[in-house]
């Protein structure tokens, strides 16, 4: 497995850890008293899976197993493969903090944050795209 | 790699670009406010999403990849694939411009659609989901 793929899906395991936490918080927040402002986990909660484990999961091993670009490059850019990792990743754990704190601090002006962590997960979407739809292709 | 998991894989790639599209509107919006509709897409990018890009990608990857039939046709009857290609396709987009057009039947009949798609490629796939050493007939 290559060391980007299997970046992709460590990234993606930590996140679904992380994930799972959140959800249980955001649940668990009407069971133990927690502070009614961990409801503004949800949104959190529901993209570190769908984003972080799932769409980074498949990221992975469609860097790892889809056909070959060519033989010179047989998985395409690996330069955009790791571009693709910083973008959606410095988007994420971006949006992770400052989506929550947008609520709770107006005062701190942080929504500029979230519409930054928009574009770099919006780049890394595409980059992946771009890089990927060379790889799927007939024999 | 078939064809139709190229078409499906492919398709799939372009629903990842529009909902991750959507998604960033929607975002951006939400710390910067220019556009107080954006959130009206919500519906959307989770159909997209969810159906357009994992369930799809997934289905095309399954069709690549299960054993395949000793026989010609190795990939079983790849007629209901495409069905399910273009009802699931069909079905989707109906259930997205529920967002724009505001009619009762559209989003119900997108989703008949795309159970229908669901059901077809269940039937392709079905006999070649099997255990090792087992022939498939």
């Amino acid at each position: 497995m290559p060391l980007l793929s299997r970046t992709f899906i460590k990234a993606g395991l930590v996140y679904f850890v992380v994930g799972l936490t959140a959800g249980a918080l955001y649940l668990g927040q009407p069971l133990f008293n927690l502070p009614a402002t961990v409801g503004l986990l949800y949104p959190v909660y529901i993209h570190l899976l769908t984003v972080g484990w799932i769409t980074q999961l498949i990221i992975g091993v469609v860097y790892w197993m889809f056909p070959k670009y060519s033989k010179d490059r047989p998985r395409g850019s690996e330069a955009f493969g790791w571009t693709v990792f910083g973008l959606l990743n410095v988007g994420l754990i971006l949006r992770a903090f400052s989506e929550p704190l947008n609520v709770l601090e107006p005062d701190w002006h942080l929504g500029w944050l979230l519409a930054l962590s928009a574009i770099l997960q919006l780049l890394a979407g595409w980059v992946f795209i771009v890089n990927t739809w060379g790889r799927v292709k007939e024999r | 790699m078939p064809r139709l998991t190229v078409w499906m894989v492919r398709t799939a790639l372009l629903e990842l670009g529009i909902g991750f599209t959507l998604g960033m509107w929607m975002l951006f919006n939400k710390g910067v406010l220019i556009d107080s509709y954006a959130f009206a897409l919500l519906g959307a990018h989770i159909e997209i999403m969810l159906l357009g890009w994992t369930i799809q990608l997934a289905l095309g990857v399954a069709f690549w990849i299960l054993p395949r039939f000793p026989q010609p046709p190795r990939y079983g009857r790849e007629r209901l694939g495409w069905l399910g290609y273009g009802l699931i396709n069909g079905g989707l987009l109906l259930v997205v411009l529920d967002t724009w057009i505001s009619l009762n039947w559209l989003p119900f009949a997108g989703r008949a659609l795309e159970l229908a798609g669901v059901i077809s490629f269940a039937i392709l796939i079905w006999p070649r989901v099997k255990a090792y050493g087992q022939t498939l007939a």
